[in-house]
C-alpha cells in the first residue's frame, strides 16, 4: 500500500508485488479561492483519510491484514500535508505489524511512469505544480540535469489562470483551462525566455505575463497561447539538451502538466528527432497518486530499504538526486 | 561532417577556404511556433559572436569568428584542436585536476569582471588544447550583466555540472574553481557571489536544510 499526501491530493494505492494496480483512490482538495493553503489541505487529508483507505480496500477486494508493506511519501512537499499522510502510514504499519517504507515523491513519479508507460531508461521531464525537473538515471541515482531555479511551471500556469479569473473546479485544474483558451489563440506575444544551461526560470516570465494581463491590451486566448508556447518551448529545449547529452533511448513525460496536449506534441517531436521513444504517463498515474508510492515502496522493500518508525520523519526538501535507487542494475 | 547534434544547433567540421572550421547552424525546431523559432535563432546567432568577442577582450580564449549568416542562422568559426574538459577531468591526478579547475575559475572571474555571463558553464563547453590553454565555447545562451544574482546563477550552473557529470570529484573541482575565481574578482566580490549561490540553493529545491 502507498499513501500519497505531499500537496493537495490525498491518495491511497494498492499494488501487487508484480506491479498490478488493484486500487488507486485519489481525493483532491479544491481551495475555495487562491492556491493551496498547507494547513487547509492537511485538514482535508485528515478528514478524508479514513474514507479513502476504506474505498481503496474495497476496490482492491482485500482486507487490511493482506497488506505486506506500507509506503508513504516522505518528501519533498508541504509539511502539514506530508505529516498527515505519514501519521496515517505509521499507524497502519504499526497496527498491522508490517514494514514501513519512506518514498521520495519524485522517484515514485518516475518509477510509476516506467511501469505504466513501458519506459526502461528514459530522460524524464517531470512537470507539476511543485516540481519542474529533467532527470535521467546515471551511476546509482536519478541525476538532476535541469530544473527550475525558482517556481514550477505548473505553479506558473495556476497563478496566471487565477490572475485571469479562471475558476478551477474538480476535474478541471487551472492548467486545463489555460490549455482550452490557448487552443483558440494565434498571436504570439513576446515573453521572457529564460534558459540557463539545462535550468529554467519562470518567475520573471510569470511577472511579465501577469503584467500583460493587467494592461488589457491583448485578448486572453492569445495570452494563454503565448504563455504555453514560450514556457513549453523552454521545457522542450532543456529536455532535448538532456537527451542529446545522455543519449538515452526514451523520453518520459509525467506530472500534472503532462496532461497538456501541446506539451506532449512538442516533446514527441524532439524525441522523434533523436530517435528516442516518447512515453507519456496516463493522467491517473501522472497526477499525485498513491499507486506510484506503493510501486516505489515495493521496489525499495524488495531491496531491503525500509524505515524504522522512529526515523520516519518527513523531509520537506528531499532532493531526487539524494536517493539511492538500488533496484536499477548496471 | 556533422560533429555534434546539439539541442539548439548542429556543429559541422568543414573546410572553409583552406581552414578547418566549425560551422554552427541553428536549425529550425518543429516544436516551436515559427515566429518564436525565428526570434530565438536570430537572437542567438547575432549575440553569440558578440559575447565571444567580448570574452576575448576579457582575456578568455574563445574561437575566432569568420562569418555570420543571419538568414541561415549560421556562424563559421575557428576549430579549436583539443579535448573537452569533460572527457579528461575525471582521469587527471588530483593535483592537476585542481590546477585546471583553478584556471577555469580564473577564466570565469575574467568573464564576470567584464560583465559577461556565460549561462551554460559545463565542462563540455571548455576545451583544453595540447598547449595547455583552456578555450570557452558555446556562448549561445550568454548575456551581459554585472549583477551578483546573474553571477551566482552562472557559478551555480558550474557547480551543478560537476555534480551531475563529475560526481566523484564535484566538491574538489568546485572548491578549486572558487579559489581561482576569488583570485581574479577579489575577496569581497567572491564572498558576495558565494553568499548568493547559497541563497539560490535555498530558494530552489537544492538543500534539505533551511
Amino acid at each position: 500500500m502507498g499513501i500519497e499526501s505531499t500537496a493537495d491530493d490525498f491518495s491511497v494505492g494498492i499494488l501487487s508485488f508484480d506491479g498490478k494496480v488493484l486500487a488507486n483512490v485519489i481525493s483532491a482538495y479544491v481551495p475555495e479561492k487562491g492556491g493551496i493553503h498547507p494547513r487547509e489541505a492537511a485538514r482535508h487529508h485528515a478528514e478524508v483519510a479514513g474514507k479513502v483507505l476504506a474505498e481503496a480496500f474495497q476496490k482492491a477486494g482485500i482486507k487490511p491484514r493482506d497488506i505486506h508493506v506500507v509506503a508513504f511519501s516522505q518528501g519533498p512537499g508541504l509539511g502539514p500535508c506530508l505529516r498527515t499522510g505519514a501519521t496515517a502510514a505509521r499507524a497502519l504499519a504499526s497496527y498491522l505489524g508490517v514494514p514501513l517504507v519512506g518514498v521520495n515523491h519524485c522517484v515514485a513519479h518516475i518509477e510509476i511512469g516506467k511501469l505504466v508507460a513501458g519506459a526502461v531508461d528514459p530522460v524524464t521531464l517531470y512537470v507539476s505544480g511543485g516540481n519542474t525537473i529533467v532527470s535521467a538515471f546515471e551511476a546509482g541515482r536519478y541525476r538532476v540535469f535541469g530544473e527550475t531555479l525558482d517556481i514550477a511551471v505548473g505553479n506558473c500556469l495556476d497563478v496566471f489562470a487565477r490572475e485571469a479569473g479562471l475558476h478551477e473546479r474538480e476535474g478541471m485544474p487551472p492548467g486545463a483551462l489555460v490549455e482550452q483558451l490557448a487552443s483558440r489563440g494565434q498571436k504570439l506575444i513576446p515573453l521572457p525566455y529564460t534558459v540557463k544551461g539545462m535550468d529554467l526560470s519562470f518567475s520573471g516570465f510569470l511577472t511579465a505575463a501577469v503584467q500583460l494581463l493587467r494592461e488589457r491590451k491583448h485578448n486572453l486566448e492569445d495570452l494563454c497561447f503565448s504563455l504555453q508556447e514560450v514556457a513549453f518551448s523552454m521545457l522542450t529545449e532543456v529536455t532535448e539538451r538532456a537527451l542529446a547529452h545522455t543519449e538515452k533511448p526514451e523520453v518520459l513525460l509525467t506530472g500534472g502538466v503532462a496532461a497538456n496536449r501541446r506539451l506532449q506534441s512538442m516533446l514527441e517531436s524532439v524525441a522523434e528527432e533523436h530517435n528516442a521513444r516518447f512515453c507519456v504517463v496516463p493522467k491517473q498515474y501522472a497526477l499525485d497518486n498513491g499507486a506510484m508510492i506503493a510501486w516505489a515502496g515495493i521496489l525499495a522493500y524488495q531491496h531491503h530499504v525500509t524505515v524504522p518508525l522512529e526515523k520516519s520523519f518527513v523531509k520537506l526538501k528531499w532532493r531526487l538526486d539524494e536517493v539511492p535507487v538500488p533496484w536499477i542494475g548496471g | 561532417m556533422l560533429i555534434k547534434k546539439g539541442a539548439e544547433a548542429n556543429l559541422y567540421l568543414e573546410d572553409w577556404h583552406g581552414r578547418r572550421v566549425v560551422v554552427k547552424r541553428r536549425l529550425s525546431k518543429k516544436y516551436r511556433v515559427p515566429k518564436l523559432d525565428k526570434e530565438i535563432r536570430f537572437h542567438r546567432t547575432i549575440h553569440e559572436p558578440q559575447h565571444i568577442h567580448k570574452a576575448k577582450e576579457a582575456g578568455v580564449p574563445t574561437p575566432t569568428i569568420f562569418m555570420i549568416d543571419t538568414v541561415e542562422t549560421t556562424i563559421v568559426m575557428e576549430f579549436i584542436e583539443g579535448k573537452q574538459v569533460k572527457q579528461i577531468l575525471d582521469d587527471l591526478p588530483s593535483e592537476e585536476r585542481q590546477r585546471l579547475c583553478r584556471h577555469i575559475g580564473e577564466l570565469i572571474g575574467r568573464l564576470h569582471n567584464h560583465g559577461i555571463i556565460h549561462s551554460d558553464l559545463t565542462t563540455s563547453n571548455m576545451i583544453l588544447t595540447p598547449q595547455g590553454r583552456v578555450f570557452f565555447v558555446d556562448f549561445g545562451l550568454s548575456e551581459r550583466s554585472m549583477e551578483v544574482e546573474a553571477r551566482g546563477v552562472d557559478l551555480h550552473l558550474m557547480k551543478r555540472a560537476f555534480q551531475s557529470t563529475h560526481y566523484r570529484h564535484a566538491k574538489e573541482c568546485f572548491d578549486a574553481v572558487i579559489k581561482g575565481y576569488t583570485r581574479v574578482v577579489g575577496d569581497s566580490v567572491a564572498k558576495e557571489v558565494l553568499e548568493k549561490i547559497g541563497e539560490i540553493e535555498r530558494r530552489g529545491r537544492y538543500v534539505s536544510e533551511r
